[in-house]
């Protein structure tokens, strides 16, 4: 395979396109790249999500308050939320896009997608802080 | 569509359930896709469970009644897979990324791992969970 048959670009162009003077919105590798660096973020933090799952099982509202006090406790859990909202909100977005055509019912999806991930992100990070800020009491 | 590709191949289409036969890899890529929709479902979940952690101990311990209701633990169980299985299907991705693992016999034998991790590493999770007094 040489180098030109790799490198085409106008091999891409749709006539809609071109009758539009527009190609592509030069977004694809920004959206690739953020999915794969998440991707790649939620592997550890993930098994450790998980490793957590399992201590806190059956445990009272105090003792996971306590555990959340801890710093590197509060640290991983807010990054394994906002790590994960990062990705999920891209690849929530790309099966919007794939599954639904029509403008407005796409676009208020696609919105709506954003906003839950954002609300979701930021009543969790607050949540964590104030436990993990406010927690007092021996371990 | 006369000039679409200007005499040069037509446009790649993406792999559709209608028009391909199941095959590992395509099942793969769309249990993929179907376990990136659950973590939607569990990214709020978590949320909801820092929000009920911070709102007080009634509030918490009524949120875990709720996670540990038979539904709950189905959920729940749906997102240990979907965990797992993201865990692999990532690391089987960067492979992809870096250009290994194309050929058509490593990457039916990696969508089988995954598979078969996420189905293992969900039942020591479980059973340690059941260890833990989940049950």
């Amino acid at each position: 395979m040489s180098k030109n048959d790799i490198y085409q670009p106008q091999q891409f162009r749709t006539p809609l396109s071109r009758a539009r003077g527009l190609g592509a919105a030069r977004h694809g590798v920004h959206h690739f790249i953020t999915e794969r660096v998440s991707g790649l973020a939620l592997v550890p933090l993930l098994l450790w999500g998980a490793y957590a799952a399992l201590r806190l099982i059956g445990a009272d509202q105090h003792t996971v308050a306590l555990w959340l006090g801890q710093p590197l406790n509060a640290v991983l859990s807010s990054l394994l939320l906002l790590v994960a909202l990062v990705h999920l909100q891209g690849a929530m977005q790309v099966v919007i896009e794939d599954y639904i055509h029509r403008f407005t019912t796409k676009t208020a999806l696609v919105i709506g997608n954003l906003f839950v991930c954002v609300i979701a992100g930021a009543v969790g990070i607050f949540s964590i802080l104030k436990v993990a800020l406010t927690v007092t009491g021996a371990h | 569509m006369t000039d679409t590709s200007r005499g040069l191949p037509e446009r790649p289409m993406s792999p559709y359930t209608q028009v391909w036969r199941w095959h590992i890899t395509m099942a793969c890529s769309i249990l993929h896709r179907g376990c990136l929709v659950a973590l939607y479902v569990g990214a709020a979940i978590l949320a909801g469970w820092a929000a009920a952690l911070a709102a007080g101990p009634s509030v918490y311990a009524g949120y875990l009644s709720i996670l540990g209701s038979p539904i709950g633990k189905l959920v729940l169980l749906g997102e240990t897979f979907a965990v797992f299985y993201t865990v692999a299907y990532v690391i089987r991705q960067s492979f992809w990324d870096v250009g290994k693992g194309f050929a058509p016999r490593t990457a039916d034998m990696t969508g089988a791992m995954s598979i078969a991790f996420a189905v293992v590493a969900t039942i020591v999770t479980w059973v340690l969970a059941g260890a833990n007094g989940a049950f």
